[in-house]
């Protein structure tokens, strides 16, 4: 069956049956690679994508339950502030180790500011709890955040 | 020089201009390398670290597998080191896998640091020493005149220089050096040694590009699921393949048949589509009917029950271990401490799932991207498998989603040869499910310890005893489930006796991050607080007094080149360093306890302290981490190495608080992360570390962090309770 999906701002078809998860759609349809598989069961985050702009687990979300919202991925985070901010981030406190789950975090972090500009310390620990880093990367990647909300927070207050 | 091992082993710097060391010049400038001496008839004895373009540009080859450890940067960091490199310049390339272009290249035991220091810097200092000596030819000075500056070679007394970039092509026709004339920089002198530098990689992962084995992307690509037993050691009787042909998107379905080799292939149901997702749902069509044999009736709850049965025998099959005079030791005790430990198998599961892709080309080559921390077992165990020479089998080396010990084990290589090899033409890649994963690993083996200690008078410790129930891994050469003799505190014991009692199983074992240390770390010092508590003294006293008079043990020739042994001084150095940070010693907030660990492996030195505190639902609170290592002279790259520390740390953590491996009727019941529970972000303390800087080259920091801070963690919850963790992961009922 094929599905028409807006996908970074841009259209495209895939042709699938509507219970395949969005995740092997990009992946693999698509040829969008850099949403990550790691559980399957929505337990691990590795596959968050946006949908309307809010983190949502692209390996539990079929493809016939999205209709005309939003999809947006890794490879556009780059065209918001917030998720620019936040890779910059991630690279100036060096984040990650094997850096297979931070397109998830990221996608995860840029929900979380773009819903909550500065989050407090269990705020972030509630928003991110769903990605796991299995290199542990925690501490540096809630500084990172800590650190782009500081700055909107400093912007702002401009 | 007295540390140049490998590379003069390896004739890594064989004359050429292409040689290990030296440089392969540019794309330009293939006919002048060529010309000088690449031996066209043997290009496998030839190595190449370092490539100079016109442009000033310096490639690097990265050497040794990218898992997340950070190797991919530090290694070139060190040849880009001695090279006196501009590291804005400089490029990296992964290596193909080639034992005899690169040495060996694996990601594992902490070995990359200790084994690759001095060649990287001799490749370096190899490449310098031409450059230099092509501004000399081109200047008509002496080669003395000259020195380097990041990217150039300039002559102090004329002011003037030239790049690296003009120079190469000329330095290519040099002469390479012998090693032993090389003058390696003074270390005062680093400029990218010691620099936290990020993750070569790390813009392209930050932009979701495809860096992973997983997002290896070929034209005309299928996907392959792997249907196998979840009982291990069964073999496949039946399973309905057209069924299984007839579900959308299916391509094709076949039965595998195995060699009973878990390491290489067990037998099962190949299932390919044009979507991973379709073929792996296509499984469930295949009601496959497996023997399972003797193990099916194999659970860990009759393991823990018969090594209870041979603890309480006291009749042990072998002594591996002995000194002194236990029983006398025993006989004379003014105290005697015994209790049991244990600790469960656990999973690896890195992010990444299991993967590899393959294509069984046309020309007879069998072409591969594995994410392997061992790829050049993987080639070999490949090879073997399909019957072909191992020039006929080439595999890229991909940047992994965690490895953690798992990926030294090339199953998933040998399971894609397997199933491209039927479809010649069609790359194939393999994709393993996370319940595959949890289900089908090599655990970190579980092990049963009845640990008897002998107190005089004075409160000495005298002696100790141990009664270890493990596995039997047959003739494998290096050991997961063994503990060995000269394990702290047992070398240093007067009075010892170790025994151990092998049980058998199917089970495949393996290596977890810190292998046998991750374990015994737990086992010995929790003892050990055991005995301290017994004594009436905190545990880094009673191990100050067990080091009290011991020697630095010599260096020796290890597997990584020169291993310096044993050195009480440098246990005492990160011990004394982290009881200052943590102030040890000192009251410490209401609720909240203090514990201490130590732990040497992986040839580093780490103390920890943890401090932790009980919520009211008796949940175990993580509160600060306190972590002094010792991994020799130089931190390499302070942003990765400060990185593993703390990933270690909570790597740890969770291990202790909540990580298991059961087995029931012969298979693993955890499936998922819904069952097998990684540590989250809540759970993350605030960590410190500081390093201790000792007179040593540089050893590794994938794994010496993670040991101690288990039974700092379950000391600390003495303190915190007066109950003694003595299983993991922690049983919380324990605190009431």
């Amino acid at each position: 069956m094929a599905f028409t999906v807006t996908i970074n701002e841009e259209t495209r078809e895939i042709d699938a049956p509507g219970d395949m998860p969005l995740l092997w759609a990009l992946r693999q349809e698509l040829g969008m690679v850099g949403t990550k598989f790691g559980c399957g069961i929505g337990m691990c985050g590795a596959c968050t994508v946006h949908l309307d702009g809010q983190a949502v687990r692209s390996c539990s979300l079929p493809l016939s339950a999205i209709g005309d919202k939003k999809v947006s991925t890794i490879e556009h985070l780059a065209q918001s502030e917030v998720g620019q901010a936040l890779q910059q981030a991630w690279l100036d406190d060096d984040v990650m180790q094997c850096g297979y789950c931070q397109a998830g975090q990221l996608m995860s972090a840029t929900a979380l500011l773009n819903n909550n500009a500065t989050p407090s310390d269990d705020e972030i620990d509630a928003a991110m709890q769903g990605n796991i880093c299995r290199c542990a990367c925690y501490k540096r990647i809630k500084t990172a955040i800590a650190q782009v909300s500081r700055n909107e927070e400093d912007t702002a207050n401009v | 020089m007295s540390e140049a091992t490998t590379l003069s082993r390896r004739t890594l710097l064989k004359v050429s201009a292409l040689a290990g060391g030296g440089f392969a010049l540019s794309a330009t400038m293939p006919m002048v390398a060529r010309a000088v001496g690449a031996d066209a008839a043997a290009p496998a004895e030839l190595t190449a670290f370092v490539t100079i373009a016109p442009d000033n540009t310096v490639t690097i080859i990265g050497k040794n597998p990218e898992i997340g450890q950070g190797i991919k940067t530090s290694l070139p960091m060190i040849v880009a080191e001695e090279l006196d490199a501009d590291w804005d310049l400089v490029k990296i390339e992964m290596a193909d896998t080639n034992m005899a272009k690169y040495g060996p290249q694996l990601a594992g035991g902490s070995f990359s640091t200790p084994m690759n220091w001095m060649p990287m810097r001799q490749t370096g200092a190899t490449a310098r020493a031409m450059l230099i000596a092509a501004a000399a030819q081109q200047w008509g000075v002496p080669a003395a005149s000259l020195s380097t500056e990041p990217g150039k070679v300039v002559e102090k007394a004329s002011g003037r220089s030239a790049t690296y970039g003009e120079l190469a092509s000329l330095a290519a026709t040099m002469p390479v050096p012998d090693p032993e004339s090389l003058v390696l920089k003074d270390q005062d002198d680093f400029r990218i040694i010691g620099r936290a530098i990020g993750g070569i990689d790390s813009p392209k992962i930050v932009r979701g590009e495809p860096i992973f084995g997983l997002d290896t992307q070929l034209p005309g690509m299928v996907y392959a699921a792997y249907e196998r037993s979840p009982v291990f050691g069964a073999t496949l009787v039946s399973a309905d393949i057209d069924a299984a042909k007839a579900q959308p998107g299916v391509i094709d379905a076949f039965t595998v048949k195995g060699n009973g080799n878990p390491e290489e292939l067990v037998d099962g149901v190949a299932v390919i589509a044009s979507n991973w997702w379709l073929a792996n749902r296509a499984r469930s069509a295949l009601k496959p009917e497996w023997d399972n044999g003797e193990w099916a009736s194999h659970s860990t709850a009759g393991y823990a029950a018969k090594a209870k049965e041979l603890m309480d025998g006291g009749q042990s099959a072998q002594t591996f271990g002995e000194r002194g005079d236990m029983a006398a030791a025993l006989a004379s005790a003014a105290k005697v401490v015994t209790a049991d430990y244990s600790y469960p198998f656990l999973a690896h599961v890195p992010m990444e799932p299991m993967n590899c892709t393959a294509l069984m080309r046309e020309d007879g080559v069998m072409e591969m991207w594995a994410p392997s921390q061992t790829p050049q077992g993987g080639l070999a165990s490949v090879a073997t498998y399909l019957g072909l020479p191992p020039e006929k089998v080439i595999v890229h080396i991909t940047r992994m989603g965690g490895g953690f010990g798992r990926r030294l084990n090339n199953d998933y290589m040998v399971q894609v040869a397997a199933i491209a090899k039927e479809m010649p033409g069609t790359p194939v890649q393999l994709i393993w499910s996370r319940e595959d994963d949890v289900r089908t690993d090599f655990y970190r083996p579980a092990g049963w310890h009845r640990f008897t200690a002998s107190i005089d008078a004075d409160g000495k410790m005298t002696g100790l005893k141990d009664h270890f129930v493990t596995f039997d891994l047959g003739e494998s050469p290096f050991n997961p489930a063994l503990m060995a003799p000269d394990t702290f505190p047992a070398k240093l014991m007067d009075n010892l006796l170790l025994q151990q009692d092998m049980m058998r199983t199917a089970i495949p074992m393996g290596a977890l991050r810190a292998p046998n240390s991750n374990a015994l770390a737990f086992v010995t010092q929790s003892f050990l607080d055991e005995v301290a508590q017994e004594t009436g003294k905190d545990l880094p006293t009673l191990i100050m007094e067990i080091v009290e008079g011991v020697e630095p043990e010599p260096t020796t020739m290890g597997f990584t080149g020169p291993t310096p042994g044993f050195n009480p001084n440098r246990l005492r150095a990160v011990t004394e360093k982290v009881m200052d940070m943590a102030n040890w010693g000192q009251p410490v907030a209401d609720g909240r306890a203090l514990g201490f660990g130590y732990y040497w492996s992986h040839q580093g030195y780490f103390a920890e302290v943890v401090e932790v505190s009980l919520s009211d639902s008796k949940q175990v609170q993580v509160h600060n981490v306190w972590c002094a290592g010792d991994v020799g002279n130089q931190i390499i790259n302070p942003f990765g190495a400060l990185n593993q520390v703390e990933g270690a740390i909570i790597d740890g953590i969770g291990q202790a608080l909540q990580l298991a491996v059961e087995v029931e009727n012969g298979a693993v019941k955890q499936s998922n992360f819904h069952n097998y529970l990684l540590p989250r972000m809540p759970m993350t303390p605030q960590i410190h570390v500081e390093w201790v800087k000792s007179d040593n080259s540089p050893t590794g920091l994938g794994e010496p962090a993670l040991p101690p801070v288990i039974p700092a963690l379950t000391n600390a919850l003495f303190a915190l309770t007066g109950k003694r963790v003595r299983s993991l992961p922690i049983d919380t009922s324990l605190f009431g």
